[in-house]
């Protein structure tokens, strides 16, 4: 359904996407996953049509995305990062407006069939203006789905909405991925392994990796860095959580806590509570500070190259 | 086709509920019809004393080509930049319309705006021609209405283009009233200063020169037309690279 190969984009001098291939079937959700300007909105905005890429090619539901924009453009649903909203309109209205401009037969019927969809019927005749936020990303998703197409691209659908709102809108993901082809922008790593089938991670406009969920669990797991606090001064404690086998990268934190990582598949905690105590250190806490996405970017792109773990 | 009837008929609807829009219809209906009012008044005075002289249409449609330099800008300032400010571009850019569909929509739903606002001024020349013996000539009337339409087509679509080139709307304001200023006045200025064949292209280039004892007395002459067709025409292309270029960046 999305077949891109060797996309490369150029602002200015600047290059924003290195060289990207990948390829997503039907019935495939596809979590693209990375920091702010990794390049996946510029990936998104060239495979929906909005603008050509300095190289490379896309064909997407069987159409190339430069020669046959238009094609393209009738096939694919696409919610950009700011949701695209005229607030002077009621929700109706704008979906009314929409399905015309697709010339989809019966643009009323069309319009609620889909604001029941994204459950937003009961409000069908409110001014998006005075939406919440989670509203507006629904009428967003409901602007997507309009036309019932073969491949959706959502561009960071879950930002901003309160938990509630979030696991509905995922769920609403899951439920319309059943049988088309969903590409999806995130970068919470929680909510790629929750929905994806398969998940690109991508970083300063190259593609890093690329795995199913569970997969990049165990790696990323393998990389959890844990905080060890003790009572009193923390000298010499890197050196004697270094002894201990199956950690690394230790630092010291502050005056009092030390953090290092855990070696993939190997849970040492027990053995380094022990060594530190066993060396006269009062042990206050020990607890797993999340990777942020930067490290695990880190950790990815340094694996990389051998292909396997440190 | 359809498409661009989509785009119009929103951006039609988008006027009635735009401050903006009621500001330009109240200052350019107020003008005219205080005009009208004190034309008819005046001619009636004169009856009376045997001065002779018939009210006609031609102050009322110079008056509203004046008006339009002024208010044009205003009326085509956000077309496409507020889309652009709004993230909207993105959704109508994705759409599967084709970029000078957008621009022609947009232009069009404008069109659509001064149209209704001629209709509402042809109570002036019914008027006047109710009270004059046997009439007014209709054909003046014809040949202004078809000039303002003229001169609006061309105002709008410059506008336009402007607004797709700014994603700030009181820039594309200025930008807009700028270009219009030069068209309807300043261009023509070399004219009266340098003399032999470049004058005479300062003059043709001159906005006004093909409407005031032209269009507005009668006249058509097909040079006005193509004058008027290409710059509509310009106005549309540069819009639509406009747009095209925004794709780029």
């Amino acid at each position: 359904m999305i077949q891109v190969n060797g996309l490369i984009k150029d602002y200015g001098a600047r290059r924003a996407l290195d060289s990207i291939t990948f390829d997503a079937r039907q019935g495939e959700i596809v979590g693209f996953l990375g920091p702010n300007g990794a390049g996946k909105t510029t990936t998104m905005r060239i495979l929906t049509g909005y603008m050509p890429p300095t190289a490379g090619e896309a064909i997407v539901a069987g159409y190339d995305v430069v020669e046959e924009s238009l094609e393209v453009r009738k096939r694919v649903g696409y919610l950009p990062e700011t949701v695209p909203l005229y607030n002077d309109m009621t929700a109706l209205e704008y979906l009314k407006f929409m399905a015309e401009l697709r010339r989809l037969p019966n643009a009323e019927d069309r319009a609620w069939e889909t604001l029941e969809l994204v459950d937003l019927d009961e409000r069908a005749n409110s001014y998006i203006g005075n939406f919440s936020k989670g509203m507006r990303q629904r009428v967003g998703l409901a602007q997507a789905l309009l036309h019932r197409p073969e491949v959706i691209i959502l561009d960071e659908p879950t930002i901003g909405l309160d938990p509630a709102q979030v696991v509905e809108v995922r769920s609403l993901i899951r439920e319309i991925g059943k049988d088309r082809t969903v590409l999806f922008s995130t970068h919470i790593l929680s909510e790629a392994q929750q929905i994806c089938d398969r998940v690109l991670i991508i970083n300063k406009g190259k593609i890093v990796a690329e795995d199913t969920p569970e997969n990049l669990q165990s790696r990323v797991l393998g990389a959890e860095r844990i905080l060890l606090r003790v009572r009193g001064d923390a000298d010499g404690l890197d050196r004697i959580i270094k002894e201990v086998k199956g950690t690394r990268k230790v630092a010291v934190k502050d005056e009092t806590a030390v953090e290092f990582e855990l070696s993939a598949g190997q849970d040492v905690r027990p053995q380094v509570a022990k060594a530190v105590v066993e060396a006269g250190y009062e042990l206050l806490e020990m607890r797993p500070v999340g990777m942020s996405l930067e490290e695990i970017f880190l950790e990815l792109t340094e694996e990389k190259p051998g292909g396997k773990r440190s | 086709m359809r498409n661009i009837w989509t785009i119009a008929k929103r951006e039609y609807d988008q006027y009635f509920i735009s401050p903006v829009a009621y500001v330009v219809a109240f200052v350019i209906l107020l003008t005219t019809g205080v005009l009208f009012a004190i034309n008819l008044f005046y001619y009636t005075q004169n009856a009376f004393q045997a001065f002779g002289g018939t009210p006609d249409f031609t102050p009322i449609a110079g008056t509203f080509v004046f008006l339009l330099v002024l208010s044009a800008p205003a009326l085509t300032m956000r077309l496409i930049s507020d889309e652009a400010r709004m993230g909207t571009l993105e959704l109508l850019l994705t759409a599967p319309i084709r970029d000078y569909e957008l621009v022609i929509g947009k232009w069009l739903g404008a069109m659509l705006y001064i149209l209704s606002l001629l209709i509402i001024t042809l109570v002036y020349p019914i008027v006047t021609s109710r009270f004059v013996t046997p009439g007014i000539d209709w054909n003046v009337v014809l040949t202004s209405y078809l000039g303002m339409i003229l001169v609006a087509a061309v105002f709008l679509a410059l506008g336009t283009a402007v607004s797709a080139m700014f994603a700030n709307q009181v820039t594309a304001f200025f930008v807009t009233l700028a270009l219009f200023i030069t068209l309807w006045w300043l261009i023509g200025f070399p004219a009266n200063v340098i003399v032999g064949e470049s004058a005479r292209l300062f003059e043709y280039l001159d906005m006004k020169t093909h409407f005031y004892g032209a269009l507005d007395s009668g006249i058509i002459n097909l040079s006005d037309i193509v004058y008027y067709l290409s710059l509509i025409a310009l106005g549309l292309f540069t819009g639509t690279a406009a747009v095209e270029m925004r794709r780029w960046k």
